[in-house]
């Protein structure tokens, strides 16, 4: 049986460390917070600016002057700090990030990442998502492994205009966890019930 | 230097033209400077270039300068929550500039800092390459992007003085200090105009010689765009 959501956001949340600077995109990605194992030290950044941020408010806690980097009310910890956007990308651009989880409309067998624009059809720009891609240290995508039709999403090349090339190091798609490596994605873990034909059969990436 | 003016619309006389170009603070409909957004709609000027991350929501922030088609341009880097935005561009009436938030930062902090380019590898390879200079440091290949500079910046900070000085709230600082830095005259509006000296020198985020006027605003609506809220402690 294919992962749901919240089994995305929990594999997702294996890929944290003791320790680690985390950004988290919009959407299943942002549900990897609530799966950050109890003793385990991890600080999300924002990057509309702030470094520690804390869990949804109570309804009596909102403050519309502390929002997330997807406008969603959220409040702060002991150890956060705020600053401008000019600073937040220079921990994003400067490397001082451990790990973005971001999600995908489309990925290449090199790592290369389509989250940001469709042409003609879908208006809405990247973001922080190029920033994120160049700067940081690991790049982890969630995503449907194929589209509503069936098509899959996981590619030779993409045909949407990239957010980044080469900069995709592991894919966790309904069907299986994948990593990018020298001549194609490579299956670490498929989800239960799904076989290697099911995974070739939607997959138009090469798989190694 | 009188810095002071009695409300939003007496703190832009002057300042607008039509083709203007125009840095305006904020994150989504955070931090966002409403008073003078709304002065700006009253005075009326048209073919603004408007730099700001996003384009406010369609009947709030910059969407009510993109309802009454005062905006010629907009240079931002995520325009997803505005169905005005999104009718007029595709219709072709609307010019849309797409920048990664941090070279949207970062060009607006060079622009303010008086530095006219800088290279960085941020959207190598897309589209946001194309036709800018490529050089190589250190075996990586970078980009160069140009500094960015405003005829007007409006910002909006939580609390200031009559110097200038300026302090913002949490997450609503974002793009406002630098936007202060890069514009040929930069207008603030504050919640609380405090007393000069109240505010302890070592806190204050936007120095007063980067703000030219400054205003204090009223009845802040503040809205919020996606109240999201858990139950349970």
């Amino acid at each position: 049986m294919a992962w749901t959501r919240d089994d995305l956001a929990r594999i997702a949340a294996r890929e944290l460390r003791d320790g680690f600077y985390v950004n988290l995109g919009i959407g299943i990605p942002t549900l990897v917070a609530n799966y950050i194992p109890a003793g385990m030290d991890v600080t999300l950044q924002s990057e509309n600016g702030m470094l520690g941020m804390g869990p949804f408010p109570m309804p009596d806690e909102v403050d519309p002057d502390l929002i997330n980097a997807g406008k969603q009310t959220i409040t702060e910890l002991d150890r956060t700090s705020y600053f401008s956007s000019a600073d937040s990308f220079a921990m994003i651009r400067g490397g001082h990030i451990d790990l973005s989880i971001l999600g995908a409309m489309e990925v290449s067998e090199t790592g290369d990442l389509a989250n940001w624009m469709v042409p003609g059809k879908l208006v809405k720009g990247m973001g922080g998502a190029m920033d994120l891609v160049a700067g940081v240290k690991r790049c982890v995508v969630t995503m449907d492994h194929t589209d509503k039709a069936g098509n899959s999403k996981l590619l030779k090349s993409c045909t949407l205009p990239l957010t980044g090339k080469a900069c995709v190091h592991r894919i966790i798609t309904n069907l299986g966890v994948f990593d990018v490596v020298p001549g194609g994605l490579k299956p670490m873990e498929l989800a239960p019930g799904v076989t290697q034909d099911e995974v070739k059969t939607k997959t138009e990436a090469r798989l190694v | 230097m009188k810095k002071i003016y009695p409300d939003a619309e007496t703190a832009l006389d002057g300042l607008l033209f039509d083709g203007m170009t125009v840095m305006s603070g904020g994150f989504g409909l955070c931090g966002i400077p409403e008073k003078l957004i709304a002065a700006l709609v009253a005075s009326g000027a048209k073919g603004m270039t408007v730099i700001s991350n996003n384009a406010g929501i369609d009947d709030f922030g910059l969407g009510l300068l993109l309802q009454t088609r005062q905006i010629k341009k907009m240079i931002s880097s995520y325009v997803g929550e505005n169905a005005t935005f999104e009718r007029q561009y595709l219709a072709g009436e609307l010019e849309l500039e797409f920048n990664p938030q941090g070279t949207l930062a970062e060009r607006i902090r060079a622009g303010g800092a008086g530095i006219p380019g800088f290279y960085t590898k941020t959207g190598v390879g897309t589209l946001i390459a194309e036709g800018k200079e490529h050089k190589e440091f250190d075996g990586q290949i970078f980009i160069l992007e140009r500094g960015l500079k405003s005829d007007l910046s409006i910002v909006k900070a939580w609390k200031g003085d009559a110097q200038g000085n300026l302090v913002f709230r949490k997450t609503a600082r974002n793009f406002n200090p630098m936007m202060a830095t890069a514009g040929k005259i930069t207008v603030a509006e504050v919640e609380e105009l405090v007393p000069v000296g109240s505010l302890p020198p070592d806190s204050i985020h936007t120095p007063g010689i980067f703000v030219q006027r400054i205003v204090e605003g009223a009845a802040y609506e503040k809205r919020i765009e996606k109240r999201t809220v858990r139950e349970t402690a």
